[in-house]
């Protein structure tokens, strides 16, 4: 077999020189028209930011931080800074100054890219605090047209400068290339993590490369795929989607027009691969349930019928199981009437393989999806592994595990009960971070942190973060995602926190999904004013004391976990959110924070007879101000089986 | 002001009455190119019959009005002064309900439109090329104004807020050389507000668009206007930067009503 080339500049040549201009490699929906870009157009843009870069004396292993939504000059940047030997820095485009500002400093970039006016701001502010940040690059010059520095240009004239550049130096850009080797870093990509400061990750072009290719053979992808790239490209799982598995496999990736289009441009496009974390399947689900609610009485009660059929069908499909005759009749008329048209309206209709990584996924909503005919499939994966840990096979599914390890990988429990594993995408180390590089990289093994299982199948079940999962008073385990996953199912939940370590019992916080709950409370006529009104409205505590109804049945019928029924509710004032540290930007909850912050609530879950409590809550805006404002909430007793 | 600038549209001694109410009386203005200027005053100033005298919505009784340096003839009619480049909006909103965002904003660029009804209804070859330039600078104003996600929604089931940015955007449709807007933030929450406020400083700096606008809230005309102008029944009672504005004690009377002391 040929060797295959391991650094993404050969592999970019290589995929201009194979496919030319004859195959799409990035498609940009722009002024209502999809405009493509093919592999040749490609190199040329990455070939003229480079060595406009060069010009501006970019060199070998220096650091370029990347900002914005997905745009294909942010994705040409990230190859051409690859292409010059440099390490990329995707950050996360709604992270606020503060984080920012740590990942900028401690990365030392000299360079960012920048995607429009709002990040071009965000970036000159932290010029200002690290002079080492030298130039500023944008991409959308919209209201920037008075912004006159040396220092900040424009991302057409770099690429300018790049052609003049290559006039000059006619063999820069090939020699550059032929520089990079497999083992040189190709990305930083920084963990927002559920304590303390971010840390960064260092991967190589080997790791990306290697393990883009063992996901691409795992289910056959070649080059005849369409994606959709709109995750964060801060997030690893973009990284070797959009980046690492396009350029492996050549194939096509489709920026939306807006993060508001994305579903519509979804729909155009019609994607054959879609990798996005539980949180994007969680909304899919009420988006659909709302649009249900508000249909006709007919479609309502077939579609409840229809997806009853799917939901036993899938059971049997999933256990290996054949479907009786009349299931499956019943199933062929529901795709007709329901599935298959709900499908295509998702644009998920030429979908071969759907991914969900990055979180526990609840089964519900996973048995959902599947149940529709979508193959959806869970992935275990972390930063530190380049993501690439284990996978489901088609015909072995699993709805709670995440099936066996990746080829190439080894998986051991270690005797604490946590997940160890070495895979070929294992990162170097945390950058500038020896001592947590030694904590969670022992001779080779990789310390995930979670705590997991070997199924009798040999698939990987993941419980929980090993640190969460604790104990009842009366020795009953409790793992708060579990539970927190089964509560995220209903439609009107978007997130919850459980509570239970040394506890007589459970108790949960609960976020409203305003969305969902809105639509609700319109069609009773319940006024509102605000998120904190609606969530302490009495009927919404009715409407969410009947969604734990339900999982504390389920939970009821297990025998391990009879007793982390969740006991006692409360409806949290408002969303969990990145920017007050109570969740990750990946959408984690970060417990000890919480813990801490709403000491207060807590107790009154655990007071008997308390019914009442209030919170004062700090709201920061994405420019690092505050406000601060008082609530009263409601505490009240669930239903236990 | 640089005095040697001309003005965009220069309103001279302006009178209208309508029966026994006088609407504006002697008002002169001028407006120069490339400028927010600002018409501010109480409730029944007359800043809207100046507007509607602006596009020659109305005749007025006295006066003159002289735009690109030439006088307006009294006999020339709204529609050719609009084809002459005054666009403007609506206090209240006034787009075609059942027409997607997209359609308002096409029927915006109407007036540059020669192919007549049966070329178009046919699709021939002039039509369809003149169909695809305004299509093109549709979609860049929609782009513009970053409503892609409501493109094709209709202009009846959008919010207020999103209306009246597509009305804005059936406005900058017509490329006008003077664009009129009629309190373009009323009834708006502060975000919407702040997003309105973005659009037309931008309207201004980057697509240059010299802009008239009324407006009541005065943070936001303080913040990105060059120039305003205070009526106060009907009658002009300053005119200057903000910071002359603000300093000027009739304005502050006007709004605030006479100290009680004065008279004794």
């Amino acid at each position: 077999m040929e060797e295959r080339a391991l650094t993404f500049p050969q592999i970019l040549l290589e995929n201009a020189k194979k496919y030319g201009d004859s195959r799409a490699a990035i498609r940009e929906k722009d002024y209502g028209i999809w405009q493509s870009y093919t592999w040749k157009d490609y190199l040329d843009q990455v070939r003229d930011f480079a060595l406009g870069l060069a010009s501006l004396g970019f060199k070998q292993s220096d650091k370029m931080a990347i900002i914005g939504d997905n745009r294909p000059q942010l994705y040409w940047g990230l190859a051409a800074c690859q292409c010059l030997g440099g390490v990329t820095v995707p950050l996360f485009q709604d992270a606020i100054h503060k984080e920012l500002h740590y990942i900028v400093d401690h990365s030392e970039c000299r360079f960012a890219l920048a995607e429009d006016q709002e990040q071009t701001d965000k970036l000159m502010h932290l010029k200002e605090e690290i002079p080492r940040l030298e130039y500023i690059i944008y991409d959308d010059p919209r209201g920037l047209q008075k912004y006159k520095h040396d220092w900040l240009i424009a991302f057409t004239d770099v690429q300018e400068m790049g052609r003049k550049f290559g006039k000059e130096n006619p063999n820069y850009f090939t020699n550059a290339v032929n520089e990079v080797k497999p083992d040189d870093l190709s990305i930083i990509s920084y963990t927002s993590g559920t304590t303390g400061n971010p840390k960064g990750v260092m991967l190589t072009h080997r790791k990306i490369a290697v393990c883009s290719r063992g996901f691409l053979e795992w289910d056959n992808l070649g080059e005849t795929e369409n994606v959709m790239a709109y995750l964060p490209m801060a997030w690893i799982g973009d990284h070797i989607f959009s980046y690492g598995q396009a350029l492996c496999a050549g194939f096509c990736i489709n920026c939306p027009e807006s993060t508001a289009t994305t579903i519509h441009d979804q729909k155009e496009i019609g994607p054959t691969h879609i990798f996005a974390p539980p949180r994007i399947w969680e909304n899919i689900l009420t988006q659909i349930m709302i649009k249900i609610e508000d249909s006709a009485w007919i479609k309502r009660k077939a579609f409840d019928y229809f997806m009853k059929v799917a939901n036993r069908v899938e059971k049997k499909r999933i256990a290996n199981e054949s479907v009786p005759l009349i299931d499956n009749i019943l199933y062929t008329i529901g795709d007709f009437m329901i599935y298959a048209p709900l499908v295509d309206n998702l644009g998920m209709s030429k979908i071969k393989v759907a991914y969900t990584a990055g979180e526990a996924i609840g089964p519900e909503i996973f048995e959902f999806y599947r149940s529709l005919g979508i193959n959806l499939k869970q992935l275990y994966g972390m930063t530190e592994s380049s993501a690439y840990i284990s996978m489901q096979k088609d015909g072995d599914i699993d709805s709670d595990s995440v099936g066996p390890p990746a080829p190439g990988v080894e998986i051991r429990i270690s005797e604490k009960g946590e997940v160890l594993y070495k895979s070929p995408g294992n990162f170097v180390g945390y950058y500038k971070n020896p001592e947590a590089t030694a904590e969670t990289l022992e001779d080779g093994w990789l310390h995930s942190g979670d705590a997991g299982y070997m199924t009798e199948r040999g698939h990987l079940k993941i419980i929980d973060r090993a640190k969460d999962v604790s104990k009842l008073t009366d020795g009953t385990m409790f793992a708060p995602k579990y539970i927190e996953n089964k509560l995220k199912f209903s439609p009107y939940i978007k997130e919850s926190v459980a509570h239970g370590m040394d506890k007589d019992y459970v108790a949960v916080f609960i976020d409203i999904d305003y969305g969902a709950v809105a639509n609700w409370a319109e069609r009773r006529h319940i006024a509102f004013t605000s998120y904190t009104d609606l969530a302490q409205k009495p009927p919404v505590y009715e409407l969410i004391k009947n969604e734990i109804l339900k999982v504390n049945k389920s939970l009821s019928k297990d025998s391990k976990l009879k007793n982390s029924q969740i006991k006692r509710y409360l409806l949290f004032h408002k969303e969990l959110n990145p920017d007050d540290g109570e969740i990750t930007r990946t959408r984690k909850v970060r417990r000890k924070f919480v813990a801490e912050k709403y000491g207060n609530l807590i107790e009154a879950l655990y007071t008997p007879n308390q019914d009442n409590v209030d919170v004062e809550a700090t709201f920061t805006y994405e420019d690092g101000r505050a406000t601060t404002m008082t609530a009263n909430l409601k505490v009240r007793d669930a239903e236990t089986f | 002001m640089n005095e040697k600038v001309e003005p965009l549209l220069r309103a001279e001694n302006i009178s209208i009455s309508f029966g026994a109410l006088m609407a504006l009386d002697d008002v002169s203005l001028e407006i120069y190119p490339g400028e927010i200027t600002a018409i501010i005053g109480p409730n029944g100033a007359g800043k809207t019959t100046m507007l509607n005298i602006i596009n020659g919505f109305y005749k007025p009784d006295a006066g003159r009005i002289i735009f690109e340096g030439k006088e307006r003839s009294k006999k020339m009619k709204s529609n050719r002064i609009a084809a002459q480049g005054i666009a403007r909006t609506f206090q209240n909103l006034a787009l075609f309900k059942g027409m997607s965002a997209l359609g308002n904003i096409m029927v915006g660029r109407t007036m540059m439109m020669h192919s007549n009804i049966f070329s178009q209804a046919l699709y021939w070859r002039f039509s369809q090329k003149e169909e695809i330039e305004h299509r093109v600078a549709a979609e860049r104003i929609i782009d513009f104004l970053q409503i892609e996600n409501i493109r094709r929604t209709p202009a009846s089931m959008l919010p207020y807020g999103l209306r009246k940015r597509v009305e804005l955007a059936r406005a900058l449709a017509a490329e006008p050389k003077l664009l009129l807007l009629d309190e373009p933030m009323a009834g708006m929450n502060l975000e919407e507000k702040e997003d309105i406020a973005r659009f037309v400083l931008d309207a201004n700096e980057e697509l240059g668009y010299t802009i008239a606008l009324i407006e009541h809230d005065m943070g936001v005309v303080m913040d990105i206007c060059d120039r305003i102008v205070v009526l106060d029944f009907g009658k002009k009672i300053a005119e200057g930067t903000p910071d002359e504005i603000k300093a000027n004690t009739k304005v502050i009377q006007a709004y605030l009503g006479k100290a009680q002391g004065d008279n004794t």
